[in-house]
């Protein structure tokens, strides 16, 4: 069943359309990636779901209900847009944000120190914020996101101000906590992370979403029978054997091994591929070509408004 | 423990704990003490022991000038000359020369050389002796008897009442009541600028450190502003409390401690600057003059008794929370619009606008506590905290006038804690460029 549903959700800023009926399934303890170009609506959605903003129009359920504003305290959202107060003491703003996500000063306290002790970083409890560098203090920033065990963490472009170790420290203590029960909605434009961590996506583009669902569906329908190999021997021969199960798409030569990409229109298996070849060339790899997100993604842009480029919308974004 | 009351807790202690809360606490009551001991103290200063050669060459005075406490006349046997030219020899602290012509004309001056300015209370202490002996002198030189001037001189006075419907007679407008009052108004007009810009900054920072919509994913924007607002009020409220408190105290101690013996000498002086007059002096209506001068002094004292201060510290308090919530809610309006100080300029303007006219009215309070610019001011919220502070201490304020202006200021505040949160709540979440009037408008149409 799904954990999160947004139903036909709409929602205007003036002549600005930010979201057009919307509607997108979140299932239980996935990792779901919001996808879109900048000003796509994804960061209004988000706050929809947030309860900082109401929808014109549909409506959002959780775990089947209608959102109410108590399940606030069941969410952890990390923005794009994030700070910490710089004055402020790291411990005292850590358990002043548990303490207004609802957290007791005890178990907000208790809570923190475990976190604390996990990152190695309960020297810094007296240290001023601005006192931490940018990289300590996003640190901070996601553990004041989940010290409330939230049941739907939302993460919006969540590695940007980390270095590669600690993003991959936090890319970690995500999956862990997916594995704990958590659901995750991550949005981002870099496509990258999506396929290491997304079980499903939605992309949304111009207001809208134009495609979602698994990854490994999506992928699915985005899979072309196209395949690389590499091998050496005779061009020709190859062509041949070849023949009319496929066509050859590109071709390159580096004087000894040749590289070439062949389409096979579906009447022949690699397996037949191969054993006609056998015999012209000797084989050194053959890979199915997938397509990236990132291949995905710019396509199905490129299909919905195939010749205009998209406008940036402060609004949204 | 609630939400807001969290936020509250936290912008209270965060200004709190702060040093130059601290030091504001301590420095404004010190700052008041200082003043009013200093006052105290000027005016008791010039004590140094004046000698006064007095080269008269009129022979009009007879060598017959009252001294007093510490000015004392002598009447060396020298000419003007001789006396400037032997002045640093001799141990004179001035020299009084009196014109040969003094009694026939009107316009030859008499001079006084000084070695160190001898202060405006020695001037006006010669000026009174000389003007007084030479008014007895001509009088005795037409043979009229000072009995008949006494007689035919008569002073009145004029003692203003307002006349009120029913009860008992009241003193209407004093002067010095004018004054309490505009000091009131001044300090909270003061504490309403000072306090409003500090919610405005503080808004901004929160935009600008990005920490605010980590903030509203957990609390409502409206349970945010209004935190913060009541922090800074509770932070204002003890400020103000501190410091009445301590002035209280520090004015106490002050006064008896260190200016009573000085001020026991104040009022001795008096008295035998009034013996030297009955006794130097024949001419009653000098004597009158310094009573009624007395008489005034008294009554003025007698005013601010009348002053009722817990009253007037009440309404302050009053006042300086309605008149805070109406006008710090406009104030975190402009501070969520923007993303920086600079930006301000334009918006804070229509904000400061009614403050300073308000200001201004103030003035005119003073002059005429009971006219319609005062009655008006007083009524409308934009004017009515900082006009009304200034009329009350006046006491020509009726209570129904108070709970009239009271009750338009918080609908006033209601209605612009309505407007600034729909603003506000969409401010806070705008990066980037500076909204134009229009787009601030349109905000507030927006739906939640």
């Amino acid at each position: 069943m799904a954990f999160l549903t947004a139903e036909n959700v709409s929602k205007q800023f003036g002549n600005h359309l930010a979201l057009n009926r919307v509607s997108l399934e979140v299932p239980q303890q996935s990792i779901f990636g919001l996808l879109g170009p900048n000003g796509a609506g994804k960061t209004t959605l988000i706050r929809i779901i947030n309860q900082i903003t109401g929808p014109d129009e549909g409506e959002v359920k959780l775990n089947g209900r209608r959102l109410a504003p108590n399940d606030i305290s069941q969410i952890g959202y990390l923005p794009e847009e994030r700070g910490l107060y710089k004055k402020m003491k790291v411990g005292e703003q850590a358990l002043y944000l548990a303490q207004l996500k609802g957290l007791s000063r005890q178990s907000a306290r208790a809570a923190l120190k475990i976190w604390f002790e996990k990152f190695e970083i309960t020297s810094w409890w007296d240290k001023k914020v601005e006192e931490l560098s940018k990289g300590m203090q996003q640190k901070i920033q996601f553990i004041v996101t989940v010290i409330h065990k939230p049941a739907l963490i939302i993460l919006d472009e969540p590695f940007s101000g980390f270095d590669p170790i600690n993003a991959e420290l936090i890319k970690q203590e995500i999956l862990e906590l997916q594995k704990e029960g958590a659901t995750v909605i991550f949005s981002t434009h870099n496509m990258g992370s999506v396929e290491e961590l997304c079980d499903h996506i939605a992309l949304i583009h111009k207001a809208e979403n134009i495609l979602s669902g698994s990854v490994r569906e999506i992928r699915k329908g985005y899979e072309s029978s196209t395949y690389d190999i590499c091998f050496k021997g005779n061009l020709m021969g190859f062509t041949n054997a070849l023949w009319s199960g496929g066509e050859l798409i590109d071709k390159q030569f580096d004087g000894e091994k040749h590289r070439v990409r062949v389409k096979l229109n579906g009447q022949m298996t690699t397996n037949q591929l191969l054993t006609s070849i056998m015999p012209q060339a000797e084989i050194l790899s053959l890979q199915e070509v997938i397509p990236s997100m990132n291949e995905i993604f710019i396509s199905k842009v490129k299909e919905e408004n195939p010749n205009t480029t998209h406008t940036k919308n402060i609004i949204t974004e | 423990m609630n939400k807001t009351l969290l936020i509250i807790r936290r912008e209270y202690l965060e200004r709190v704990r702060k040093k130059s809360f601290l030091i504001m606490s301590i420095l404004g009551p010190v700052l008041i003490t200082l003043a009013f001991s200093l006052m105290i103290w000027i005016s008791n200063s010039d004590k140094t022991e004046q000698k006064i050669a007095v080269i008269d060459a009129s022979f009009a005075f007879q060598k017959n000038l009252p001294d007093n406490e510490f000015i004392r006349f002598y009447y060396p046997n020298q000419k003007l000359d001789e006396a400037r030219r032997d002045f640093y020899k001799t141990d004179f602290t001035c020299i009084l020369y009196i014109p040969y012509n003094i009694v026939q004309s009107q316009k030859s001056p008499i001079q006084l050389f000084f070695k160190k300015s001898p202060g405006l209370s020695v001037n006006q202490y010669l000026k009174n002796c000389l003007e007084r002996k030479l008014y007895e002198y001509k009088l005795a030189a037409n043979h009229i008897d000072p009995e008949v001037i006494r007689n035919a001189r008569q002073t009145i006075q004029i003692e203003s009442f307002r006349q009120p419907e029913i009860g008992v007679e009241k003193k209407s407008q004093n002067n010095l009541l004018s004054v309490v009052g505009f000091v009131c108004g001044v300090l909270i007009f003061m504490f309403l600028t000072i306090y409003g810009t500090q919610v405005m900054r503080s808004v901004m920072e929160e935009k600008s450190n990005r920490v605010v919509e980590v903030i509203v994913s957990s609390v409502r924007p409206f349970q945010l502003m209004m935190g913060k607002i009541l922090g800074v009020a509770l932070v204002g409220i003890s400020q103000f409390a501190i410091w009445i408190a301590l002035t209280l105290v520090l004015t106490n101690f002050v006064s008896t401690s260190f200016f009573g013996k000085i001020a026991s000498d104040a009022l001795k002086r008096e008295d035998q600057i009034e013996m030297v007059n009955k006794k130097g002096s024949n001419a009653d209506f000098k004597k009158m003059e310094t009573q009624d001068t007395k008489m005034e002094a008294m009554k003025m004292i007698g005013e601010l008794k009348d002053l009722n201060i817990p009253e007037v510290i009440l309404c302050f308090f009053l006042y300086f929370l309605a008149g805070y919530l109406f006008y710090s809610a406009l104030f975190a309006a402009v501070g969520s619009a923007v993303d920086s100080e600079a930006d301000t300029q334009q918006f804070i303007l229509p904000i400061t606008i009614p403050l300073i006219i308000g200001y201004v009215m103030t003035v005119n309070v003073w002059q005429n506590p009971e006219g319609p610019m005062a009655i008006w001011g007083s009524m409308i919220p934009f004017t009515s905290p900082i006009v009304m502070m200034a009329r009350i201490p006046t006491q020509t304020v009726h209570w129904y006038e108070i709970w009239i202006s009271l009750g338009l200021l918080t609908l006033g505040f209601i209605f612009t804690t309505w407007l600034a949160a729909r603003i506000y709540r969409t401010g806070i979440l705008m990066y980037g460029k500076k909204p134009s009037w229009k787009e601030i408008i349109k905000w507030v149409r927006y739906k939640a």
